[in-house]
Formats: structure tokens, C-alpha cells, sequence
């Protein structure tokens, strides 16, 4: 935004009154109807317009379910099954707000990935980038809690084996703990204050969006080839190129999303959350949602307490550092022939390390797990910095026009490809 | 501006194009698509399948209520007056000059025929909706303490801000002993 001056003038009387104390229709403008956008974005950039619908349509099912759910752990069960057999479509604001959150975290590790492919991570988009991760853990903590409501064996004891996660911490861990459950065990108290944070976690996680998206629109969009718009040819206007390919984005998304809503509703759960909590009985097999699966399989790699909880974390904090850890010059894997192989090996590994996460903590599978856990530090601690140094990259494209258009032999030099972008915004 | 110098230099949107069917499709196909979304969250609102069913007629025995005596019962959540009313009561409610009334009402209109011993009203007074104390006013019906309406004996309102008469729910007569809150008579 900064170096775009708004270039907005209001048409009627009542704009410019209203403009002149609240100029948000010219921010509105400049920021998403004017604003230049790189000319070569694939679908993987339509993936944050996708998040911003998955995270209002979280808040609106959510809401709605508010208004039939009660959040005592006499009656959160049965309350859940007063909404899928009672209340009027009630099935169906449950199930998109399940299945809604699978389809959050499918979509926030597309957009994660596509960041480490292209190194949108990288200067001058770090803040952006870890204001990104900010709201990775406030989403991992919102669907912990949210999983925890429905008061089935999978949430007690979900709930039971992660908050329990803290007493590794030494001196202080078994308070800290006793203080997250409100008591001498996961129960009531726990449940409400859990109803509580998940409700208000959300708008925190609106907020910190606010900061992502404005972070953004200081250097604007990466690109598929990494390198920044030069000049007026390289970029379109958001609007209309980026806003109807954003809403057609998020229209085949919602059909992937029905398709599980309305066939496989329950496939992405786990069945054992349809029997309420018995803190006599343990399931034989507890495991998170499929999306904490590659964290929970680095948890259980480290045969030792603390050290589990510690890598964990690590897993996600080494993200922090990714800005810093990549050292090399050239920001988009697709001129980086050799980290390109090392990326899609990380990203087998990050899936292996999910399927691992599934499977009983027995036999090969911890060996394996090991392995894994070790190739995920080594990628970014050994990998990332190395290979900065010691690879030598494609040559880069001498503009994003070129990269699309391909070098025109017309002209001394100029691309002769403007005919089909006569609204290209200088 | 002289009519021969109006030429036709700029192109006129005459004819509709591809570009126009396409919006016009797609703005229509997002307000389906938009009131399709919106409509199964306006249905979640309405009252649900378990509170509907709550909502089904009661049945009332009368055997148990003495004369004079006024009974108190839920339907749906609103209370009712079940009222058997002495002889003096039904002779005082039908001895009143209709159109005087603030909610002209002839008292058979507010019993079953044959069966002007039991009054039956909601309960709440049609000012703010108060519970009125029975046996009290100056016409020994219903007087509300809220802010001083006064009911008669067929729970018509003869003062204070109350607006109309207290309203009879629906019911039947299942036999002379047994009434059906919530259920018309049958044909």
C-alpha cells in the first residue's frame, strides 16, 4: 500500500461526505479492487481467499451450534445428539463445522507448503510470514479445544493426554497443569473454560488475519517465479483477475468440502467419539485429529518425557526460524533444481511422519518414526542453510512478463505480449 | 449540438453480450446459491423436533377441582387458569352490559356450551404479562399487582392498562370430567 497512492474518488455526494471521515471505500480500493497483483499466480494463491471463507464459515456454524450446545459435562453429550436428531438441520451445522475444520487445516498446509516451495517466507515478507504461523498455533489450539466439546471418549482423553503434556515442564508443570484443568483432573471445569477459549480464539485468530493480509499488502504478492513486479506489465488489478479467481477457488473448494459433508461425514473422526467419556476406561488406541497426526509421531519419537514435548514444539518453532534458516539468494524452488528434490522428499516425510502419527508407538513403527523426526530437523537445520550455499540455481526469468509471455524477438527488447492486458495498472 | 454532427463514433451497447449473460448468470446463481446456504441456519432457529413435541396437547382431569377453586397448569410453556366457577360467579359475569366493556365480549362466548362452570384462560395479564392474583378485584375474578388491572369472573378486563381480556387457549372436552389443552374440538 505504500506505494500505491489511492487513486479513489468517490462518485456521489454521500461518498465523498462519508470518505472524507472514514476513507474506508478508498482502502477497500486500493487494497483489493486497484491493487496490482503478478500477472503468473497458479491456484495455489487462491488458497488464502479459501482460508478467510473457512474461517467465517467456522464462525457462523459455530455460533449457530453455540446457541443448541451446553457445555457441562453432564450434558455436552447428549446436548450434541439433541442437535443432530432435534434441532432443524442441526445434522448438517454439525457436520460443517466438523468436517470444516479438516477442510481449514487441508487448506492452511497447501498455503504452508506453497510458502516453503516459492519462499514467500523470505525478506521482505518475514513478518508476514510469522504472523502466518501465529495463526497456525491459535488454529491448532481452537480445534484441541473444539474437539474436546462433544465430551466423547476421544475428547476426554485427547484432552486428558495433551494437558498433561505441561507436567513434563519441571517445578512449575504439575500447577500449571492442575490450573488448566480447573481441578484434580480433566471435568466440568475444564470443559467450560475450554467451551470458553474456543468460542474467543476465533476472533483473536480474525485479528491476527487483519495484521496477515496488511502485512501482505506492503510488498504485495510472490509469485511462481519469485521475482518482484518491475514494472506496470508485469501485474494485474485484483479486481477483476485475482477476485474471480479467488471466488471460483472457493466454489470448487466448498464442492471438495460438501463432498465430505454429505457423503463421508464421519469418515475424517474417530468412532469412539460417539461413546461418552468414561474416565474409567481408556481407549486402546487414542489419537488426535489427522492434522496434529505428524506431531503427535514426533512426540512419541523421544522415548523420553520432556524431550517428546520438547520437539514437538520445536517442529513448529523451527517454522519461526525459516526466514533466517534459508540462505539462499534465490527465492523460488522452481530455479532451485537440487533443493527441489529435498523439498518433495521433506514433504514425504512430513506424511509419513502423519501416517506414523496413526499407528500404535510398538515395533518398527518407532524406529521409523525416529527417522523421520530426525530428517524433519535435519531439513530445516542442516538442509535449509547448506544448500543455500552450495547450489547453483537456474537462471532467473528477467521479468515476470517474460516469464509468461516468453522473450519476444520483436522490438529491440520489449515483450511485444501487451495486446491482452489493456488494463495492466502502471 | 446540431443532430447532423451527432455521429456515431462511439460504439453503442446495443446488443447484449457474452460478457453481460455471464454476469448475469453468475449474480444469479450466487443469490440461489447465497439463499440456499442461508435457509437451513433460519430453519435451526425455529423451535425444534424435541420442543415440538413437548408442545403436544395435555390432558386436564377436572374431578379434583372444587367450586370456587382455580387451578393453575402449563401448555407449551404459558400458564393456564382452570377456573370452576360458583353459580354467584357465572350469574355476575353474565349479567354485564356487552358493549360496555373495553373488549366487548359476551361471556358464552368464552365457555363451551352446556359447560359454564369451567373458564379456562391463559394466565398472564395482557398489560406486561404478570400472573394475577385470583379471587381479588372489585369483581372478584383477577386483579394484577403489577400495575392494577382488574378481571372479572370471565377474565374480561373491567380496569386499570390491560388492553383486552384474558385469551382462551385452545381446548375440548375429551368428557365432562376430562379437557384436552391444545386440541380443538374434533370433528
Amino acid at each position: 500500500m505504500s506505494d500505491h497512492p489511492t487513486t479513489y474518488v468517490p462518485k456521489s455526494a454521500f461518498g465523498k461526505w462519508f470518505e472524507s471521515r472514514l476513507p474506508i471505500a478508498g482502502l477497500v480500493h486500493s487494497s483489493f479492487i486497484a491493487f496490482p497483483v503478478p500477472r503468473n499466480l497458479t491456484y495455489f494463491w487462491t488458497f488464502g481467499a479459501i482460508l478467510a471463507f473457512m474461517l467465517v464459515a467456522q464462525i457462523v456454524t459455530g455460533v449457530f451450534l453455540a446457541m443448541y450446545y451446553t457445555p457441562n459435562a453432564g450434558m455436552a453429550f447428549q446436548s450434541v445428539e439433541h442437535i443432530m436428531r432435534d434441532v432443524n438441520y442441526g445434522w448438517l451445522i454439525r457436520y460443517l463445522h466438523a468436517n470444516g475444520a479438516s477442510m481449514f487445516f487441508v487448506a492452511v498446509y497447501v498455503h504452508i507448503f506453497r510458502n516453503f516451495y516459492y519462499g514467500s517466507y523470505k525478506a521482505p515478507r518475514e513478518v508476514l510470514y510469522i504472523l502466518g504461523v501465529i495463526i497456525f498455533l491459535l488454529m491448532m489450539a481452537t480445534a484441541f479445544m473444539g474437539y474436546v466439546l462433544p465430551w466423547g471418549q476421544m475428547s476426554f482423553w485427547g484432552a486428558t493426554v495433551i494437558t498433561n503434556l505441561f507436567s513434563a515442564i519441571p517445578v512449575v508443570g504439575e500447577t500449571i497443569v492442575s490450573f488448566l484443568w480447573g481441578g484434580y483432573s480433566v471435568g466440568n471445569p475444564t470443559l467450560n473454560r475450554f467451551f470458553s477459549l474456543h468460542f474467543l480464539l476465533p476472533f483473536m485468530i480474525f485479528g491476527v488475519v487483519i495484521l496477515h493480509v496488511w502485512a501482505l499488502h506492503v510488498p504485495g504478492q510472490n509469485n511462481p517465479t519469485g521475482i518482484p513486479i518491475k514494472s506496470g506489465k508485469d501485474a494485474v488489478p485484483f479486481t477483476p483477475y485475482a477476485t474471480i479467481k479467488d471466488i471460483f477457488a472457493v466454489v470448487v473448494f466448498m464442492i471438495f468440502f460438501a463432498w465430505w459433508v454429505f457423503y463421508i461425514p464421519n469418515y475424517l473422526g474417530h468412532a469412539d467419539n460417539y461413546i461418552p467419556a468414561n474416565p474409567a476406561v481408556t481407549p486402546s488406541h487414542i489419537v488426535p485429529e489427522w492434522y496434529f497426526l505428524p506431531f503427535y509421531a514426533i512426540l512419541r519419537a523421544i522415548p523420553d518425557k520432556l524431550g517428546g514435548v520438547i520437539a514437538m514444539f520445536a517442529a513448529i518453532a523451527v517454522w519461526f526460524l525459516m526466514p533466517w534458516l534459508d540462505t539462499s539468494k534465490v527465492r523460488s524452488t522452481a530455479y532451485r533444481p537440487l533443493y527441489k528434490q529435498f523439498f518433495w522428499v521433506f514433504v514425504a516425510v512430513c506424511v509419513l511422519l502423519g501416517w506414523l502419527g496413526s499407528k500404535p508407538a510398538e515395533g518398527w513403527y518407532v524406529v521409523v518414526s525416529q527417522i523421520a523426526t530426525a530428517y524433519y530437523f535435519i531439513h530445516f537445520l542442516v538442509i535449509l542453510p547448506v544448500l543455500g550455499f552450495v547450489e547453483r540455481p537456474l537462471p532467473l526469468p528477467n521479468s515476470i512478463l517474460e516469464s509468461v509471455m516468453g522473450v519476444q524477438k520483436v522490438g529491440a527488447g520489449m515483450p511485444a505480449g501487451a495486446n491482452a492486458a489493456p488494463q495492466s495498472k502502471g | 449540438m446540431l443532430e447532423s454532427q451527432v455521429a456515431e463514433t462511439t460504439t453503442h451497447v446495443a446488443e447484449p453480450t457474452r460478457r453481460d449473460f455471464l454476469y448475469i448468470a453468475t449474480g444469479a446463481a450466487a443469490v440461489v446459491g447465497g439463499a440456499t446456504l442461508v435457509w437451513p441456519f433460519v430453519q435451526s432457529l425455529a423451535p425444534d423436533a424435541a420442543t415440538v413435541a413437548a408442545g403436544a396437547p395435555v390432558e386436564v382431569d377436572l374431578t379434583p377441582i372444587a367450586e370456587g377453586q382455580i387451578v393453575k397448569v402449563f401448555w407449551r410453556g404459558k400458564l393456564i387458569f382452570i377456573r370452576h366457577r360458583t353459580a354467584e360467579e357465572i350469574k355476575a359475569a353474565e349479567d354485564v352490559n356487552v358493549a360496555s366493556l373495553r373488549d366487548p365480549q359476551a361471556d358464552s362466548a368464552r365457555v363451551k356450551p352446556g359447560k359454564a362452570q369451567w373458564l379456562i384462560v391463559y394466565g398472564n395479564c395482557t398489560h406486561l404479562g404478570c400472573v394475577p392474583l385470583g379471587q381479588q378485584g372489585e369483581y372478584h375474578g383477577w386483579f394484577c399487582p403489577c400495575h392494577g388491572s382488574i378481571f372479572d369472573t370471565s377474565g374480561r378486563v373491567r380496569g386499570g392498562p390491560a388492553p383486552i381480556n384474558l385469551p382462551i387457549p385452545p381446548y375440548t372436552f375429551a368428557s365432562d370430567t376430562k379437557i384436552v389443552i391444545g386440541q380443538e374440538a374434533t370433528a
